[in-house]
């Protein structure tokens, strides 16, 4: 069953005179469940569709439907609170608010709900259990390496319980070991958690823990793979 | 209040220039409240007077005397009750930095017309008894650090030489606007020292019907009109507000400087907070997909210019009002019952209200409506 369904996209960027086209006409479904990874050279537009599955940007035609709703319907007051409810999103970098704490960082999308104080700090401490870090809950930022700021940002994606993880290039500034760990963690909310993974990333050895592959050029969807398959 | 830790981390983002901000608006409000009350005091000055008192003064101008020759003639007119005199003297004390107004007056009739000054029941009596006696403010006697007995040597400005008073009595005002900063001593040592008996400053008359104080006032003018001092005669308030005149055009000086420098905290403060903003563009980005409404963020950022334009707000009103009450502040004695008061104090709410609806507005507007897109280039 498809969680994701874009269907017959069309994006257009208008910087100074040029038209940029950066999807004519695109279609393809990410199923529930799945852990798909999506690659391509810079400017094919992985990004953009990223941004247009989170509801961030919207298509110049066509549908993005998300869990059955129609993402680009909504009004950005809908679209926000829909994104707090379904969407979970980690950057590459300058992820996490500098002058709060990992615990404050990851309480941020709670701060949305009706949740008590008491239950918020449940949850946080939870997600922060579930990426290794109900150690460093106090710490900010600039304590913690790079890859565990996005250990935390992940922790921030997943407090809510969101129907979808979206992640653009989350290994990208990361060195082997803490790339290696991310990579670990989100499989494992994949396989254990059952969570919906979309990763937007350059690196085949990040590609190699998702499920599907999913190859991006100039806007068009060249290669669909499953990887192991 | 869930999401005040969140705006409070932000504004500890940058202390030195949160602390900045803050402190000017304090000091904004500060000076704001001062020169405000520099306003009201003398217009509570120009106001104060019994509607029973008038005052005559020769109509060619308040620095020319009337002859003391007028004091049985007016206290024999249908309506007054009583008549005083007094004389402006103009003496200074030591090096003369430290200014203090100085009268010489009738002291029986002067004590009984002005019960608002209030004397110990002995040094009235002293007073009274002893021609060089002089009586003086508390805040004026704990100035100089004077005593009771002390022998307190002015240099005469207008009337010149030395003149040695003894203090015999040290007075209290009961209304606030009433000068606790003066000197006054006896009119008959003046006309002795000066051998110049029969002349006086002014007269204050108490009239027995407040409402007939305009025919009383006409009744007096015209009474002298055709001598070679002719009076010109009105309330107390009048008198008084006469005075407040002589300051200029203040209240307008004031209210502009005072405008002036809220302004010039406004620009201050604006871009202050828009630079605040446009620092953390990304962070807006990586807020709004969270999940945070465009409605959300302005309420955050408002909250922001709100609790830094308050809290200078409290500190530089709250500031003001507890100086000048802790110091009991004069101005030398020039503006008596210098206090902030409530009005100027919300006022100057209100005008901490629109610094920071104006200094906040703009960055919460642009918080508000940058586009998630955009806003996330400066993310990656």
């Amino acid at each position: 069953m498809a969680l994701v369904q874009i269907r017959d996209v069309y994006k257009t960027f208008q910087r100074d005179t040029q038209r940029i086209d950066v999807f004519t006409g695109l279609s393809l479904d990410v199923a529930q469940g799945s852990f798909t990874a999506l690659m391509g050279p810079s400017g094919s537009g992985k990004s953009t569709l990223l941004n247009l599955i989170a509801g961030l940007d919207r298509p110049t035609s066509g549908t993005v439907r998300v869990a059955g709703a129609d993402v680009h319907a909504m009004s950005a007051a809908q679209l926000a609170a829909w994104r707090a409810r379904h969407i979970g999103f980690v950057f590459q970098q300058l992820n996490l608010l500098p002058v709060l704490t990992a615990y404050q960082n990851v309480e941020l999308p709670l701060l949305l709900t009706r949740l008590s104080k008491q239950e918020r700090a449940e949850r946080v401490r939870v997600a922060l259990g579930v990426v290794a870090l109900d150690d460093r809950i106090h710490h900010y930022p600039r304590q913690l390496s790079g890859g565990q700021e996005q250990r935390v940002a992940i922790a921030r994606a997943i407090v809510a319980d969101p129907t979808l993880i979206l992640l653009d290039e989350p290994t990208g500034q990361l060195d082997a070991k803490s790339s290696q760990e991310v990579l670990t963690l989100l499989q494992r909310l994949n396989s254990e958690f059952g969570k919906t993974v979309v990763i937007v990333t350059h690196d085949a050895h990040a590609a190699d823990k998702a499920k599907t592959v999913l190859h991006l050029e100039k806007g068009a969807l060249i290669e669909r793979a499953a990887v192991g398959a | 209040m869930k999401y005040l830790p969140l705006v409070l981390a932000n504004l500890g983002r940058h202390k030195r220039r949160t602390f900045l901000t803050m402190a000017s608006v304090a000091l904004a409000l500060f000076l704001f409240a001062s020169l405000r009350t520099v306003v009201t005091t003398i217009a509570a000055g120009a106001q104060f007077g019994s509607a029973r008192r008038l005052v005559a003064t020769n109509a060619t101008g308040i620095v020319f005397p009337l002859p003391l020759a007028y004091a049985g003639r007016l206290r024999a007119l249908p309506g007054v009750q009583a008549v005083s005199w007094a004389n402006w003297f103009g003496g200074r004390y030591g090096d003369g930095k430290r200014f203090f107004a100085t009268f010489a007056v009738d002291p029986a009739s002067y004590l009984e017309m002005y019960p608002e000054i209030v004397l110990p029941a002995d040094q009235r009596e002293a007073f009274l008894r002893e021609r060089s006696a002089a009586i003086v403010g508390r805040r004026l006697l704990d100035v100089f650090g004077w005593r009771l007995g002390q022998d307190v040597t002015l240099q005469g400005t207008i009337y010149s030489g030395d003149w040695t008073f003894t203090i015999r009595g040290v007075y209290t005002p009961s209304d606030p606007v009433i000068n606790d900063d003066m000197l006054i001593f006896r009119h008959d040592y003046l006309d002795e020292r000066m051998n110049r008996a029969g002349f006086a400053g002014w007269y204050i008359l108490r009239i027995d019907d407040p409402n007939n104080a305009a025919g009383i006032a006409k009744v007096v003018d015209d009474q002298f009109r055709n001598s070679s001092a002719p009076t010109k005669t009105g309330t107390e308030q009048a008198f008084n507000a006469s005075f407040a005149t002589m300051w200029g055009n203040v209240s307008l000086l004031m209210n502009t400087i005072g405008m002036a420098v809220v302004f010039a905290i406004l620009l201050v403060t604006a871009n202050a907070m828009m630079m605040s903003a446009r620092e953390r563009m990304g962070e807006v980005a990586v807020l709004k997909t969270i999940g945070f409404s465009d409605r959300r963020l302005f309420g955050l950022v408002m909250l922001e210019a709100g609790l830094i334009t308050l809290t200078g707000a409290v500190l530089g009103l709250g500031g003001a009002k507890l100086l000048y009450r802790a110091t009991n502040f004069s101005a030398a004695g020039f503006l008596p019952g210098f206090n902030v008061n409530s009005t100027t104090l919300v006022v100057g709410g209100a005008i901490a209200l629109l610094l920071m609806l104006a200094s906040g507005l703009v960055p919460a507007v642009r918080a508000a409506r940058l586009p998630v897109v955009q806003a996330l280039r400066h993310v990656e």
